[in-house]
């Protein structure tokens, strides 16, 4: 009965998500990629001027160093925040008492724009540094780097800690009742049984926070606005940055082409660590 | 492999989402931060005869052009739309309105850099009624002989004072007369900042990037303006920096005779310095004439004035800095009778009394053109009282600074130099390198 009517009915619930997703990615996709190629001001009117734009990304020193900081900024990003998401992970899912609330409080910086934490994280910080005498967000390199990497963490832990509930919820009870009756110690249940067994929230949650860490932007603006000299500046902003900061239509163009990179690079290394973590899968 | 294709699909889902992220920025970012859209009503009879949409760059005057198109609109019956870019987004929020199909008939630059990216959208001006109007051809912002905007506001910036601390403080507003006097007068203010109940000689020189065109565009502009001056050129690809010392000079006298440690700054806003010359903790405060209004609510006409900021190098001459970074412009794009009702309506906006009176009371603005009417602004009667007493104005030629990211660049060197992390070695290379290497790029 219920297969017949989604026979019948699929369009109704498919169509309007697949126009959405037309619309809103597949389609600005297709022109960002168009755009790389031309000379424009505005999107309706634009010149195609060939390959150029993909010259001139390097023309400015500024991109290879958003690159590696960016790559940097990623890579640990994600370490700090699967380690502690599955920390906390484990901690919630032993049936203390009081989960259900941590739960809630530990996911909830989820729900806050990026902006918004942004500007509330550099005054915390700020107020923080300035109290120790250290240089403040904007004007150090070093404390703006770190500055981002506590607010992603505080932002992203939250979201990964639930998968990994999720994960580790699923696991059966059986299995570590087996393990623990064959003597087997809690760390060789954690590391034999647990985390083999959560091995797909593992791949899912470091998709999802390196291509997080390789694509944030707010935070980047608003914590610290790239500063000082750029030094700060991640790979998307550097893109922004490229497209409003500079007179000249041609930086249009540029930044485009810029984004076509970033957007590259991110696949290759989102199929390389989906392919590496995948492979660690077992089959229950 | 059922699995594999699943996490392949969701990798590229995400690669695309990010992609027409930064693609599609320029439209569904700024759309959203625009400030408020106002909508004067409609009347359905006149929608064939055009109609006009101006994209406002002034925040703080955004009330005043909802109430002017409301106003326009009941006098002629022509549709007036106008909406305000929030600060600090102009160009993105126009770049995103002008590739719609219902863009700004009329829009703004700000001078000769900014123009460069917007001239191929400009409709020559060319012997239309509000070029006649202007007072001197000096206002007209050109393209080789085609006329591609007028200014519509002239402004000026200096350092506004606090009168009455001052003469607490047993000065009078003659006796700043030079950069000697003015650091004689901060330094001794600074040093008997407990005895006189402030907290320093100037508000804290708030560099924090919403705020530091205060000191990267403005106070730059005073080194530009004299070197420009001396080699008898208004633009240059390459700058020399030969007034960089005095540049120093007073941004050191800034941070040092301050309400807050110079480590602090990079924080500061230009809202706090205002805060703190309102509360009487400071008697200095380098800003323009659009402060006047949040001003005044607290002061009276004799409690503050604006005094040039003494350069160091001809002060004897030297009056307020003044000049324009607000030309209006007409999309060339825009259908005829859009156009015509734009340039309609730009006409009567500095030429009718309801206007003329707008523009001046509501808006605080001096206006380059013959019907203006004179502006009740403190500081703009002082502007003209400057140049009648035979002082030159300072013109604004940061206009001609080859891009944001040189700003940017000196604006960082500056916080840096002013926190100690930098030095102004920093600062020079900013200036100098970064203008020649900004210029080299922007062909």
């Amino acid at each position: 009965m219920v297969g017949k009517s989604i026979k019948k009915w699929w369009p109704v619930f498919l169509l309007p998500t697949a126009a959405a997703f037309a619309i809103g990615f597949v389609w600005p996709f297709i022109w960002g990629i168009y755009l790389s190629f031309c000379k424009f001001t505005t999107v309706k009117n634009v010149k195609v001027i060939g390959l150029g734009n993909y010259a001139k990304v390097f023309a400015d020193d500024t991109f290879s160093h958003a690159f590696w900081l960016t790559v940097l900024f990623a890579i640990l990003s994600s370490i700090l925040i699967n380690v502690l998401a599955f920390a906390i992970a484990l901690a919630l899912t032993k049936g203390l008492k009081g989960t259900n609330i941590f739960r809630t409080i530990f996911f909830m910086p989820n729900l806050i724009g990026g902006i918004v934490l942004g500007y509330i994280w550099q005054t915390l910080l700020n107020g923080l540094l300035s109290r120790f005498g250290q240089p403040l967000l904007a004007l150090s390199a070093r404390n703006g780097f770190w500055g981002m990497i506590i607010l992603l963490c505080w932002q992203q832990i939250g979201y990964m800690m639930i998968i990994y509930i999720a994960g580790l919820n699923n696991i059966s009870g059986d299995l570590i009742e087996a393990a623990e009756i064959d003597g087997a110690s809690p760390s060789q249940i954690l590391f034999q049984i647990k985390i083999p067994m959560i091995m797909p929230s593992v791949t899912i949650c470091t998709f999802l926070t390196l291509t997080n860490g390789f694509k944030m932007f707010d935070q980047n603006l608003s914590l610290t606005g790239g500063e000082p000299a750029k030094q700060s500046q991640l790979l998307a902003l550097n893109i922004y940055d490229t497209f409003y900061a500079r007179s000249g239509p041609q930086w249009k163009g540029i930044g485009q082409a810029k984004a076509v990179v970033f957007f590259l690079i991110v696949v290759i290394i989102a199929l390389v660590q989906l392919r590496a973590t995948t492979s660690k899968e077992v089959q229950q | 492999m059922k699995k594999k294709l699943v996490s392949l699909l969701a990798c590229a889902t995400v690669a695309a989402t990010l992609l027409a992220g930064c693609g599609g920025s320029s439209s569904a970012g700024s759309s959203a931060s625009a400030g408020s859209t106002g909508a004067a009503a409609a009347p359905a009879a006149d929608a064939g005869a055009g109609h006009v949409y101006y994209l406002n760059f002034k925040p703080e005057a955004d009330a005043a052009w909802q109430d002017l198109a409301k106003a326009y609109t009941e006098e002629t019956g022509t549709p007036v739309t106008v909406v305000t870019a929030a600060s600090g987004e102009y160009e993105t929020t126009l770049m995103s309105e002008m590739a719609k199909s219902d863009a700004p008939t009329m829009f703004q630059v700000n001078g000769p850099v900014g123009l460069a990216n917007w001239k191929d959208y400009c409709y020559d001006l060319t012997g239309s009624e509000i070029v006649g109007n202007l007072t001197s051809d000096a206002f007209e912002l050109k393209d080789g002989d085609a006329i591609d905007g007028v200014a519509y506001v002239i402004e000026s910036y200096g350092i506004i004072t606090n009168v009455s601390l001052l003469e607490k403080a047993g000065y009078k507003l003659d006796d700043i007369k030079s950069y000697d006097d003015l650091k004689k007068i901060a330094d001794d203010i600074q040093a008997r900042k407990d005895e006189l109940g402030v907290k320093g000689a100037f508000a804290s020189t708030g560099m924090d990037s919403s705020s530091d065109w205060r000191f990267k565009t403005h106070l730059a502009n005073l080194p530009i303006y004299y070197e420009y001056q001396a080699d008898g050129i208004d633009s240059t690809k390459e700058i020399k920096g030969t007034y960089l010392d005095q540049y120093k000079n007073l941004f050191d006298l800034y941070i040092t005779d301050s309400t807050c440690d110079p480590k602090e700054l990079s924080s500061k806003t230009a809202d706090d310095a205002r805060a703190e010359f309102l509360d009487g903790e400071a008697v200095f405060y380098q800003n323009g004439t659009w402060e006047y209004s949040s001003l005044a609510e607290k002061f009276s006409d004799d409690e503050i004035a604006m005094i040039p900021i003494y350069f160091g190098v001809d002060d004897e001459n030297q009056g307020l800095c003044t000049g324009t970074e607000n030309y209006w412009c007409v999309n060339a794009e825009a259908s005829e009778e859009d156009i015509a009702a734009t340039l309609d309506f730009m006409n009567w906006c500095v030429t009718s009394e309801t206007g003329t009176k707008a523009m001046a009371e509501t808006m605080g603005f001096t206006i380059p053109f013959k019907t203006a009417e004179e502006s009740p602004n403190a500081f703009v009667k002082q502007d003209a009282a400057y140049t009648e007493a035979g002082k030159t104005p300072v013109s604004w030629n940061f206009t001609t600074m080859p891009s944001e990211n040189w700003k940017n660049g000196v604006g960082s060197a500056l916080t840096a130099y002013a926190a100690g992390t930098g030095d102004w070695d920093a600062v020079k290379t900013a200036f100098v390198d970064g203008w020649a290497t900004e210029a080299a790029l922007a062909e």
